[in-house]
């Protein structure tokens, strides 16, 4: 097992490089390079960008400047924001928990509503109530993430006044639960929707692969309920690809929550990034950038490695 | 026959579930499923295309007497902020959309193809880069990369269909790649090479052919999502430059006018909606009827794979 884990890190280490390298270098081509920023402010002279690229090295070759760049990464150091001089760490620290609480609520929402959606309608193949949920999770997968936050906002924010449109709350300085979960409500919906569609199909076609299995016509023939059959043999084995499957949300969810960041104002981690992105913040674009995309290759390990873990039919080497 | 949960007899109405076909009902509707996607998306690619020519009205054309109107038998999706009728830039629109969604999947298909082959057919080191490299773009959520490259690349409607099929081509490689190596050892590709057919002439001529059709089945459902990816990126303003319209760029300022004129919000975003839903539903249709391996059954009845078959947009 050890082996097995050493190796699949081992491997995901080109891909680590290759991941900093495409960043890096995608952001240093970027029109007018990493100082353009720079290049239209009148109160900064042309000797002072000079001095600057010779300062931050920007006058090396490419490769070394990655190098350079690598190295301090390694030990924590993405350099400074452009906008205030901060450390593009710290800068990234501060917006982490808002993107972590509108994530996570996302996740167990949807994942909670995609199991019992799914192994409902799995139970009930063919029913209405599997018709329904078929046709609900497919226009769900139809739902640009944009679209479905800007109608929530039309339907309940700007016809029923139920939810406010913006922010995590509405004073500046006073923080209550209550607040914060009120402004939560529609970014998480519109976050969580495309998942819980995707995943309720998961569950569903995983619920129906397993129900087909020997053992299940063993545990009947056995004239166990059909409740235990359902929970103790048929969802337990459904669960084992879906579990794993969850791990690899991540790409999906941080690409979504960008959007939602951006429609509902929402002051975390995607919205910072697109709002460096305007600004041409390059340290803290290629920080965020760098930083989602380790999650997603720790996330891959992760779920391979638990996947071995809890199947002992997979043979690893 | 629906089958209660609750019922806890093993034989009966369970057994019955597990071994019979689907009912030819259910397979009608199946077919009635795929049969309305096709439909729809012939009858939108037959509007966008032809309707413009037809109606001889400038998507640009200001109605002085209708700014901000809401729909009407003049203007039957009303109007804009500028006074253009919301209906004839649906149209145009609707010719973008399409035409970055075909061109980046014909990319993202293209590209992903060739490397797969490549990597497939001759295995070892070149595979082992090649998949890295695939990992390496898979790893970078498909979000970030569309904004970098949109920054790099530009906004023009060939830069967007590039910088899509650029962030699609990962899992047709995948796809190519599993299906080179099933076929590179068969009868018929070492006939071929028996014959002393060159490399080329093999992957071209023996192995792509009988590879095609999981491809097609991803390019549907691909040019759905780059229509997506395309909205999210000229929402965010980094897509389609107006004034050109395209469904996207339709919504860009769709937030700000929500309160004043919400069906410029709503229109763009049901087509959208229709359309990668139509693109989905025939995607799944072609998988029934392409893979004779495959059991009877959408995308969704299949059994899970460990990795997602499809790219989504991501968000």
């Amino acid at each position: 097992m050890w082996v097995y884990i050493a190796r699949r890190v081992l491997l995901s280490i080109p891909v680590l490089l290759g991941i900093t390298f495409l960043i890096f270098f995608i952001a240093h081509n970027l029109p007018g390079g990493p100082l353009a920023m720079y290049l239209n402010t009148p109160t900064i002279t042309h000797a002072q960008i000079v001095h600057l690229e010779i300062q931050l090295g920007l006058n090396r070759p490419l490769l070394v400047q990655y190098a350079a760049w690598l190295w301090q990464a390694l030990q924590g150091n993405f350099g400074h924001s452009f906008v205030d001089g901060q450390p593009v760490v710290t800068v990234i620290g501060q917006r982490v928990p808002a993107t972590l609480e509108l994530m996570l609520t996302a996740i167990v929402l949807s994942y909670a509503l995609a199991f019992v959606l799914g192994v409902a309608s799995a139970v009930g193949q063919y029913s209405p109530f599997d018709y329904v949920v078929t046709v609900l999770s497919y226009t769900g997968m139809a739902l640009p993430v944009f679209w479905l936050g800007i109608m929530l906002i039309l339907v309940f924010a700007v016809d029923l006044h139920w939810f406010p449109t913006f922010g995590m709350s509405s004073t500046p300085t006073g923080y209550s639960l209550a607040d914060n979960l009120h402004h939560l409500v529609l970014p998480v919906v519109t976050l969580a929707v495309y998942t819980l569609a995707q995943e309720s199909r998961y569950v569903r076609s995983s619920m129906l692969e397993v129900m087909q299995q020997d053992y299940i016509r063993t545990a009947r023939a056995k004239g166990l309920t059909e409740r235990t059959v359902l929970f103790r043999h048929a969802l337990r084995n459904a669960l084992l690809p879906v579990v794993t499957v969850m791990m690899l949300d991540f790409a999906f969810l941080i690409s979504g929550a960008v959007v939602t960041e951006t429609v509902f104002a929402w002051p975390g981690m995607g919205r910072l990034f697109f709002d460096s992105l305007q600004q041409g913040n390059y340290p803290v674009v290629i920080g965020i950038a760098v930083l989602v995309s380790v999650m997603v290759v720790l996330m891959n390990i992760v779920a391979d490695v638990v996947y071995a873990l809890i199947d002992p039919r997979i043979q690893y080497r | 026959m629906d089958v209660q949960p609750a019922v806890p007899s093993a034989s009966g109405p369970e057994a019955d579930l597990q071994i019979r076909p689907p009912s030819l009902l259910r397979r009608l509707a199946r077919h009635r499923a795929a049969l309305v996607g096709a439909v729809a998306l012939a009858a939108i690619v037959f509007l966008c295309t032809l309707g413009p020519a037809v109606l001889h009205i400038n998507p640009d054309a200001i109605d002085f007497t209708a700014f901000n109107s809401p729909p009407s038998w003049r203007h039957i999706m009303g109007t804009d902020d500028l006074g253009r009728d919301e209906f004839v830039r649906i149209l145009y629109g609707g010719r973008i959309s399409l035409l970055v969604g075909f061109l980046a999947m014909l990319i993202g298909v293209g590209l992903g193809g060739v490397v797969g082959a490549v990597a497939g057919y001759f295995g070892g080191s070149v595979d082992f880069v090649a998949m890295r490299v695939v990992d390496v773009a898979l790893s970078i959520p498909r979000l970030f990369l569309l904004l970098l490259l949109s920054v790099t690349i530009g906004s023009g409607v060939f830069d967007i269909a590039l910088i899509i099929g650029l962030t699609a081509w990962m899992y047709p490689a995948r796809i190519m790649r599993a299906q080179v190596l099933s076929l590179r050892t068969r009868e018929f590709v070492e006939a071929a090479r028996a014959m002393g057919a060159g490399t080329g002439r093999i992957l071209a001529r023996a192995v792509v052919p009988n590879a095609v059709a999981p491809l097609i089945v991803n390019g549907t459902i691909q040019v759905g999502q780059a229509i997506v990816s395309e909205s999210i990126m000229s929402f965010l303003g980094y897509g389609i430059q107006p004034p050109t319209p395209s469904w996207g760029n339709m919504l860009t300022n769709a937030q700000t006018f929500l309160p004043v004129s919400p069906w410029l919000a709503i229109f763009p975003g049901v087509m959208i909606v229709i359309t990668v839903l139509a693109f989905n539903l025939v995607g799944d249709a072609l998988r029934d009827a392409l893979d004779p391996t495959g059991q009877q059954g959408a995308r969704a009845n299949r059994a899970p794979r460990r990795r997602r078959a499809v790219a989504t947009a991501g968000t």
